[in-house]
């Protein structure tokens, strides 16, 4: 089939990309407030509908029939997922997404090598980029597909570290690189073999940086996956951005370092908030599975701990003015956030200040706590970061910690070594009374005790989330 | 040449994404990563031109491979950011009963 707009002039391509690139552009500046963010949502998809669209009508279309039925195939998978996810599972479906587009931009880069060698000829500055948008491709599909098993609970996600690690890691980057220089220089090298005609060096490369994605997600443990999210989510908009280099097509540039900064802007913020660089995340080992410190806990736990029912805690909300709530992982994993906002509106009802206090990496993506509780019909003027709620606490009558441990733990201000050291925390101690939700004393992800529990205005409400904070909305709803 | 012009777009679409982004609020960081990666999405063009045009059958499948890949990653994508994004309403809202 040939092309619908095949007389259309290159200059008018160029120019649809640009306005494609000025909507995306758009479409992420009204992403800074919550009422302008659906419309832009909507812009950058008409930006993407415009650029694709034009494409499709101007490519001489060999095989019309393969590339719709490429398009549909896609289309029915992209709505299904998106329509039958839960959003608990959002993190997993948005690393799923990510992994999509880096896979996406590797075997582009393969399939026009190919096409080069076909035509028989490879240009220099091509050739590298292509290299390096399959490194960066595949790093990110199998990268994103076990940060996605981790998430779902397919693949193991406590830290799983063995002896020699870095250099395994560095010996597929090596070999990745070598077969990457190979391309760029003699991309002919092998061309006399049978099979020369799927330029063997790329694939050996693909295959390299595929095995060194598993291996730099699989070390990492549950509590660090925002920032391997918001990293690979920056990957696979780098990923798009090299092929563009190799096609020479701009709006894949600019679309794709959007994303690539994006990605890497959420990557800083996620690892400044746990006051750790970038490679200790990925090499450091926190979070694997220690035996150590039971004796310190004991030493701390002992005799300080206070236990609390509902019965106590409504009481003691009923006297409150101004509540804090505090929610972590532990509220996604027992699916407590619709509990917790009816409890939030019931206290409200009644004339009590309620705001949440939110620990930007409590979750396992960036903002997770907040799209949760959006979910739950929380409004998000009630939601307030770390910077915003902590000159708050010492004004605060009762904060709830409902599934939250390390973020809210007072030693990370002053330990001087350990894997918190130096965080910054939620300074929920300060109250005058803290309620800490939790099923039990065990320590957070970074396997620190937290001497918080141990506190005279700490009351441990031990259970499940949702269950507890269920007990706690129907006393409270009897007695008001 | 092209090589400089590419990495003029790269080096300016840089330094405006860092401008916007780092003025987008923690509460949306979730849909502005989501939103983000269905751009990534733009990677479908090239697929679909090497899908179209390959002149192999070898390319011509890849391409069809990359073509479903990068349609789930901007369809699913922008539905994902959409739905997420309706659910975030103000206390107006709320009061208003509105939004659903």
């Amino acid at each position: 089939m040939a092309a619908i707009l095949g007389g259309l002039p290159s200059s008018v391509l160029a120019f649809v990309y640009l306005v494609a690139g000025v909507l995306f552009i758009q479409g992420l500046r009204d992403m800074t407030h919550p009422r302008t963010a659906p419309r832009g949502n909507l812009i950058s998809a008409g930006g993407m509908a415009l650029a694709v669209g034009l494409t499709v009508l101007v490519t001489d279309i060999l095989s019309p029939v393969l590339l719709f039925a490429g398009l549909l195939v896609g289309a029915a998978i992209g709505v299904w997922l998106a329509v039958t996810v839960e959003t608990t599972e959002m993190p997993q479906l948005v690393g799923l997404f990510n992994g999509f587009g880096g896979g996406a931009s590797a075997l582009v880069a393969g399939a026009e090598l190919i096409d080069m060698f076909g035509a028989g000829s490879f240009q220099a500055g091509v050739t590298a980029t292509a290299a390096l948008a399959g490194i960066i491709g595949s790093v990110t599909f199998w990268g994103s597909m076990v940060a996605a098993g981790k998430l779902h609970g397919v693949v193991n996600d406590s830290a799983v570290r063995y002896d020699g690690e870095q250099a395994v890691k560095a010996l597929f980057l090596v070999v990745a690189v070598l077969a990457g220089i190979n391309l760029a220089v003699r991309p002919n090298l092998l061309g006399a073999v049978p099979l020369a005609g799927w330029v063997p060096s790329y694939w050996v490369l693909v295959a390299a940086a595929s095995i060194l994605g598993v291996l730099l997600v699989i070390p990492i443990g549950g509590a660090d996956m925002p920032v391997v999210i918001a990293l690979l989510n920056s990957y696979s908009g780098l990923a798009a951005a090299t092929t563009g280099f190799v096609l020479d097509n701009s709006v894949l540039i600019i679309a794709g370092t959007l994303v690539g900064a994006s990605g890497l802007i959420l990557t800083i913020i996620m690892c400044e908030s746990m006051n750790r660089s970038l490679a200790n995340v990925f090499f450091g080992g926190i979070g694997e599975a220690s035996g150590g410190d039971d004796e310190e806990m004991a030493d701390i736990y002992e005799g300080n701990i206070t236990s609390t029912s509902p019965e106590e805690v409504e009481m003691i909300l009923d006297v409150a003015d101004r509540v804090v709530i505090v929610p972590g992982y532990g509220m996604a994993v027992a699916q407590a956030q619709h509990a917790v906002a009816e409890l939030a509106e019931l206290l409200e009802e009644n004339g009590v200040d309620v705001e949440f206090g939110i620990h930007p990496v409590a979750g396992r993506m960036p903002g997770h706590m907040n799209v949760l509780l959006a979910e739950a019909d929380v409004p998000y003027e009630q939601l307030r970061d770390l910077e915003e709620i902590n000159p708050t606490f010492s004004q605060t009558d009762v904060v709830i910690v409902i599934g939250a441990n390390d973020v809210v733990n007072p030693s990370a201000n002053t330990a001087d070594s350990g894997p918190i050291a130096g965080m910054p925390v939620l300074n929920v101690g300060e109250a005058r009374t803290v309620i800490v939700n939790k099923r039990s004393l065990s320590p957070g992800f970074s396997g620190v005790p937290n001497p918080l529990f141990a506190q005279d205005n700490t009351n441990m409400l031990f259970g499940d989330g949702k269950e507890t904070m269920q007990a706690l909305v129907n006393l409270y709803k009897e007695n008001h | 040449m092209t090589f400089v012009q590419n990495l003029t777009f790269f080096v300016l679409a840089a330094f405006v994404g860092y401008e916007i982004i780092t003025k987008i609020p923690t509460n949306l960081h979730t849909p502005l990563m989501s939103g983000a990666n269905a751009i990534s999405g733009i990677t479908l063009i090239g697929s679909v031109v090497v899908a179209g045009s390959g002149s192999t059958t070898l390319a011509t499948g890849l391409g069809f491979l990359a073509v479903v890949m990068a349609t789930v990653n901007v369809v699913g994508g922008y539905l994902v950011t959409n739905s997420m994004l309706d659910q975030f309403r103000s206390s107006d809202d709320r009061k208003r009963g509105g939004g659903d």
